[in-house]
């Protein structure tokens, strides 16, 4: 129904347009030139105020409408819902809802199907009343610009200042979520903190949640704070990192140095498209590659040199993450090392300096803080990465240097955590917040230090 | 510098001067293009010569010849004979690296390493080996800085970034870190055109004084310029080498019409 509506206001705003368009140019009887704004402008105008404020007055609607009507539904039925707990009460509104718009529930019975009557009849009227609404909006504004339309009119003006106004609520709307997001983590973070001591959590060397015997999933009260210490899944996080980096760092950065130094145009223009297709393909494809070749290859070389390699061993997925990062350190010190004046290569080369000379002691030492914020965002990339360290790292705990050994990492744990049916409020679910706010707090500390070495280089050169 | 430079520079004397390096058709290709004809031109020992003429007429393209620059660009090709002290430079016996040890270039714009002023000087000598010690590392940097004039402005902060000078002393900076491995030949870019007048004046008198111990080669779109530091002029046009000389000559009476008027500014 208000699909309609919104398609109406949009023809009425092309019709609109045009119509402006038109007036404009009768007001100044075809001279064109004699108009202060071009005549698509002030079609563009006619159109923003027929249409605009109707389909605000929508999206504010549409907003909080299903609040409005789930608390007058709440309310005439309140006697009935007396009894019931907050996620019954729940359900409830939704089943009123579904079956109101003709949805299935399993289990009707009287007093839902009077709700849904209730629900349904409240819907049509606040449809009737928001069909009102916007068209005595939409002719309003309509009449309101149309009489402004003249030849000396500043159309060009309003219409700028309202796509500026139009840009502003986009950005608004990127910064509040990303807002939300991270609110919503420290809030629920600090339930659990209430439920598990901060320094029990940060500095524990014991992780196991899914022991729920022993406490984790049990009341409140019955917490075993002990279970959650992050230490092991922080140690393996790492390591798997640090693994990553080791076959990441280097041969990303000798790929960058090739690329952007030796490489004849025609091998660049093809091995620079290739590197991207390895950023692209999807991690999962990178985690199951590691999961059934990579990891039992490792095994398999392990046995024959005598060594005990688990099967889900820190090193395959290691190993296959730094894989994956290799595109992302080689384009990002590619474009650096790109940055680097010539100049200054033909001065070491007119000094007599070879070509690996002038890289290594020229080129290099004035690219090295952007080459350092590049690793410092590919760890960045490591340590939020999941699907590949989801399938091919293990699931337990160890505290233990030695990547031939299965260790979890933070992601693997937060997933483990919030997968499957859960009873949210419990220490078990609110543990992956937590581990979410402080994998946030080191991979946003490692952007704004990159961010930072990044701006101090480029004042170098510009 | 090698003996056999010490030697010779010894042995011309006061004479008229040897031909340091001569170019003998030399020509010159980009990919399709051709930007340089046949140009026969000799560069004498310890004078100054100026490369001049109109914007993209080749005398960049050939002054890179010299010292072999344009082997760092890929599309570009080299025909026709070039010789330093008579050995042809584009033999393939003759090392690069040592070719531009004993043809040192300075760039039309400053760049300086973003290393310290001593660093900056240091380079080259590291890179060719030619201080055995620290301290004698420390003299060639000193004597360095002293030849382009340097020293007294930068003696106290040596450790401090090269980048950070003004552009007439990054300049000198430049000539100096040119200076340290020791060339027979310096070859100038337009080595004064990112600079203002003052900072200009100091490196024309630089150029002159240097003119006692090197050979040099500038191109400079500056006429006055060409008048002021050289001895002898080439005159470049769509490639081609217009005429040579004397530099007094050719500012009073070229043989060229071309000359003439790329001269008193009527092209150009």
């Amino acid at each position: 129904m208000v699909g309609y509506l919104v398609v109406l206001l949009l023809v009425l705003a092309a019709a609109a347009y045009w119509i402006g368009r038109t007036r404009a140019i009768a007001s100044v009887n075809g001279d064109v030139a004699r108009l202060h704004s071009l005549p698509g402008q002030h079609g563009m105008f006619l159109a923003l105020f027929a249409a605009g404020p109707a389909l605000l007055a929508i999206l504010l609607w549409s907003l909080v409408t299903p609040g409005i009507e789930s608390s007058i539904i709440a309310d005439r039925f309140s006697s009935e819902l007396s009894g019931m707990g907050i996620p019954q009460v729940e359900a409830f509104i939704r089943d009123a809802r579904a079956m109101a718009f003709g949805g299935l529930v399993g289990f009707a019975d009287p007093t839902k199907e009077a709700a849904a009557a209730v629900y349904k009849s409240v819907h049509t009227t606040s449809t009737w009343i928001i069909w009102a609404v916007a068209l005595v909006l939409s002719a309003s504004g309509f009449y309101w610009a149309y009489s402004r339309i003249a030849q000396a009119y500043r159309a060009r003006h309003v219409v700028e200042r309202v796509l500026r106004a139009f840009l502003i609520a986009c950005s608004v709307v990127a910064i509040l979520t990303t807002i939300g997001i991270v609110l919503s983590l420290i809030f629920e973070s600090l339930r659990f903190f209430q439920q598990v001591p901060f320094y029990k959590f940060l500095f524990g060397t014991h992780w196991s949640p899914q022991s729920a015997f022993t406490g984790a999933g049990a009341e409140a009260g019955a917490v075993n704070q002990d279970i959650f210490g992050m230490v092991p899944l922080f140690a393996g996080t790492l390591l798997i990192t640090l693994i990553a980096m080791l076959v990441a760092a280097p041969i990303g950065l000798m790929a960058a140095i090739y690329l952007s130094d030796y490489a004849s145009k025609s091998v660049r223009a093809v091995a620079k498209p290739v590197l991207e297709i390895l950023a692209g393909i999807p991690t999962v494809v990178y985690g199951f590659f590691a999961a059934l070749t990579v990891a039992p290859y490792f095994r398999g070389i392990g046995e024959s040199l005598g060594l005990n390699v688990a099967s889900e061993s820190a090193l395959a997925a290691g190993v296959v993450m730094g894989i994956m990062i290799i595109p992302f350190v080689s384009s990002l010190s590619d474009d650096v090392i790109n940055a680097v004046p010539q100049s200054l290569r033909d001065g070491s080369a007119g000094l007599g300096a070879t070509k690996s000379e002038t890289i290594r002691k020229v080129v290099l030492p004035a690219a090295l803080p952007g080459i350092v914020s590049a690793m410092l965002l590919a760890v960045s990339r490591a340590i939020g990465e999941t699907m590949i360290v989801v399938m091919a790292a293990g699931l337990a705990a160890n505290l233990t240097a030695n990547p031939l050994e299965a260790v979890t990492t933070v992601t693997v744990q937060i997933v483990t955590l919030l997968v499957g049916d859960q009873e949210f409020d419990s220490a078990k679910t609110l543990a992956a917040f937590a581990l979410g706010l402080v994998l946030f707090c080191i991979t946003l500390t490692l952007n704004i230090v990159a961010l930072r070495v990044v701006q101090k280089y480029r004042e170098q050169y510009d | 510098m090698t003996e056999a430079g010490v030697e010779q520079k010894l042995s011309s004397g006061t004479n008229a001067p040897s031909i340091k390096m001569k170019g003998e058709k030399v020509s010159v290709h980009y990919g399709e293009k051709r930007a340089l004809f046949d140009v026969d031109l000799d560069v004498r020992e310890n004078q100054v010569t100026a490369l001049i003429g109109p914007s993209g007429c080749g005398k960049s393209t050939f002054l890179r010849c010299l010292n072999r620059m344009n082997d760092t660009i890929d599309i570009a090709r080299v025909s026709g004979k070039i010789t330093l002290d008579g050995e042809d430079v584009y033999d393939p016996k003759i090392d690069v690296v040592e070719l531009r040890a004993r043809v040192g270039m300075v760039f039309q714009k400053p760049n300086p390493f973003p290393k310290s002023i001593y660093e900056n000087v240091a380079y080259g000598p590291r890179i060719h080996g030619l201080a055995r010690s620290k301290s004698e590392l420390d003299g060639i940097v000193e004597s360095s800085l002293k030849k382009a004039g340097l020293f007294n402005e930068v003696k106290d902060r040596l450790l401090e970034s090269g980048t950070g000078l003004s552009g007439g002393q990054q300049q000198r900076l430049c000539i100096a870190r040119a200076i340290a491995v020791s060339p027979e030949v310096i070859l100038m870019d337009e080595p004064c055109s990112a600079l203002d007048p003052i900072a200009t004046a100091r490196v024309e008198e630089l150029i002159d004084e240097l003119r006692q111990n090197y050979t040099i080669v500038i191109v400079t779109h500056s006429m006055q310029q060409a008048a002021r530091v050289s001895q002898r002029t080439a005159m470049f046009h769509l490639g081609y080498l217009v005429e040579e000389g004397a530099t007094d000559k050719m500012f009073t009476n070229p043989d060229d019409k071309r000359t003439q008027d790329y001269i008193t500014g009527r092209f150009g």
